[in-house]
């Protein structure tokens, strides 16, 4: 028998460590962390101060849990733009049944609500194959437009403990922080372990990387992608609980700008909009660069609009770059 | 290695081959057009047969049935003699057949041996695999390389994202996945198209390594040299149906694409299938 010799040339550069860590996706997003650090805190002694800190990450709480979310979605190349909006009317639906029925009455009700959002938009993508932008442009339009009509013009006050646990403090040393946080991490955790470590995690992947390809192989694509959307409408409700542990008011012009922040975090966290590429350990790091950026141009004195445009033109840059790189391994 | 050929009438329509798969009458219809109008097709066991044929001859059709990829209007397949019927490529999957795709079936930002294991991969044993659904990475990567070295392909690691890899490569990863998987019949659709010469060459070497290992392989392709340097048999398809089956060794590549566009006609032994 003769042997087939395939060469190998252009690998070399992923052996060594530095290499590796060169390579890493999430290399580029962590220099931006630590940057935007280092500006903001040689801007403002306060920066680096362990209350500010704790607060940069309590802000971030709802948006990155949404964002594991908009990670899994993203990850099969589509695009959530409903999820905020699922998660306010999860909100207004606890506060309203909790009222009526009680917190554990309003958690299930509320459940089904998320879930069953997360499933349309599943359904419609999945069973009659629309294009995932314009099905949540779609969804999000009603969601935001029925999540009015439901609340009227009120705010609703939240008192049960089980709904505002989430805000609870703890104390790490000197350190202070919500139960919220520690959800986040969770969430963040979980999904990664299932993205990475099961063939759910691969399928989604493939589903992302070549949906032919990936259906070829046996992967019941349509099923995986499915999924994907159920377990969104369940992060969307853990979203909406954390919410509500930080404010105990469920408003419905709350959280208005949280679903462009998502998908601002996972692109730069350095998840491709093609899907297939990524992981919510980037997403975590996108989050928390939102959560420094907005945190140190606040304690700058600049306006909140302006932070808009800087989050705006940080997302162009971070496509720019997924464009640039896909387009130089891609054959 | 080489068959002892057995002495032949001119009406041989008996079988003293082993079949590996075969294929009597299929008809498939989209719409008013016929992709295959009545096709045969035969694959004897220890064999590599090649399929040619013009644009539009419904090769393509044809092999996607026998993948269970497409189902027949008409028409039966046997396996080893026994009729079986494919309603999907799981099906086809199951009875030993594993199909490499023209358009690669691999995931560019998974490793090769995700790749490999894609859509049967293997959990670890106990509590990990069961509850917490955990992958067993580290057998996967051993059995990955394990079926890369037995074909002798030179990938160092099977940790690296098949997108690092030259399009020789990939083809060749995706030919082992066939290969692991592929226990009765593997199906190679136009595997040296996008490759340069030399990488092409090394896939007609794995295609005789899988063919000395014992598993016959079909291979579609438009490139009549590689055809005439591995094909044991070569399938002429053409309008739809088998135009004849005949022997590289009898025939000239000039003959062969005159019978594939109908400008010669195919002798009787070669218009009943062949020898």
């Amino acid at each position: 028998m003769t042997t087939t010799r395939f060469e190998n040339t252009n690998t070399s550069v992923l052996k060594s460590l530095p290499g590796r860590i060169l390579h890493s996706p999430v290399f580029g997003s962590v220099v931006a962390l630590l940057v935007a650090i280092i500006i903001f805190s040689a801007m403002s002694p306060r920066f680096l101060a362990p209350a500010n800190l704790s607060l940069i990450l309590q802000q971030s709480v709802v948006v990155g849990i949404l964002a594991v979310a908009q990670t899994l979605i993203i990850l099969t190349a589509g695009i959530d733009l409903s999820i905020g909006a699922i998660a306010v009317l999860g909100t207004i639906v606890l506060a309203q049944a909790a009222a009526g029925i009680g917190p554990v009455g309003a958690m299930v009700i509320a459940m089904i609500v998320c879930v069953g959002l997360g499933a349309l938009n599943g359904a419609l993508v999945t069973v009659l194959r629309l294009p995932p932008f314009i099905v949540t442009l779609g969804t999000f339009t009603a969601i935001v437009a029925a999540t009015r009509l439901l609340a009227g013009s009120e705010t609703y006050q939240v008192t049960s403990p089980l709904l505002t646990f989430l805000g609870n403090t703890f104390k790490i040393g000197t350190f202070t922080t919500t139960y919220g946080v520690v959800v986040m991490l969770l969430v963040y955790a979980i999904m990664g372990y299932a993205l990475t470590q099961t063939a759910w995690g691969r399928h989604v992947y493939a589903v992302g990387g070549n949906p032919n390809g990936a259906l070829l192989s046996g992967v019941k694509t349509r099923r995986n992608m499915f999924s994907v959307y159920i377990v969104s409408g369940v992060i969307a409700l853990i979203a909406a609980w954390a919410a509500l542990g930080r404010i105990s008011t469920a408003d419905s012009n709350a959280y208005q700008n949280a679903n462009l922040d998502t998908i601002t975090a996972v692109v730069i966290g350095g998840t491709s909009l093609f899907g297939g590429r990524g992981g919510v350990l980037g997403t975590l790091i996108g989050t928390l660069i939102i959560g420094v950026l907005r945190s140190g141009l606040t304690l700058a004195g600049v306006d909140s609009l302006y932070q808009n445009i800087a989050t705006g033109a940080l997302v162009i840059v971070a496509v720019a770059v997924d464009q640039f790189t896909r387009r130089r391994t891609s054959r | 290695m080489d068959m002892t050929k057995p002495s032949s009438t001119a009406e041989a329509t008996s079988e003293p081959h082993v079949m590996a798969l075969q294929a009597r009458g299929l008809i498939k219809r989209y719409g008013g057009v016929v992709a295959i109008n009545g096709a045969d097709f035969d694959l004897r066991q220890g064999e590599v047969l090649a399929v040619i044929g013009d644009n539009g001859a419904g090769k393509s059709t044809l092999i996607k049935t026998l993948a269970g990829a497409v189902i027949p209007d008409e028409g039966k397949i046997m396996m080893n003699g026994k009729d079986v019927h494919f309603r999907s490529t799981g099906d086809a999957k199951a009875h030993g057949i594993e199909t490499v795709y023209q358009d690669l079936a691999v995931v560019p930002a998974l490793d090769i041996a995700s790749n490999l294991f894609l859509g049967r991969e293997l959990r670890r044993p106990g509590i990990m695999g069961k509850v917490f659904r955990r992958l067993d990475m580290p057998a996967m990567r051993a059995e990955a390389a394990r079926h890369l070295s037995e074909l002798k392909i030179g990938i160092k690691s099977v940790n690296q994202a098949v997108e690092t890899l030259s399009g020789g490569q990939r083809q060749g990863v995706a030919v082992s996945r066939a290969a692991a998987f592929g226990k009765g019949v593997i199906i190679l659709d136009e595997p040296t198209a996008a490759l340069g010469v030399r990488e092409s060459g090394m896939v007609i070497e794995l295609i005789r390594n899988i063919r000395d290992r014992g598993i016959p392989v079909v291979l579609i392709s438009h490139d009549m040299p590689n055809v005439f340097d591995v094909a044991d048999r070569i399938h002429v398809h053409r309008l739809g149906r088998r135009a004849a089956v005949v022997d590289p060794k009898e025939r000239t590549m000039g003959e062969v694409v005159a019978l594939m566009t109908g400008a010669e006609e195919p002798t009787e032994v070669e218009a009943a299938g062949g020898r």
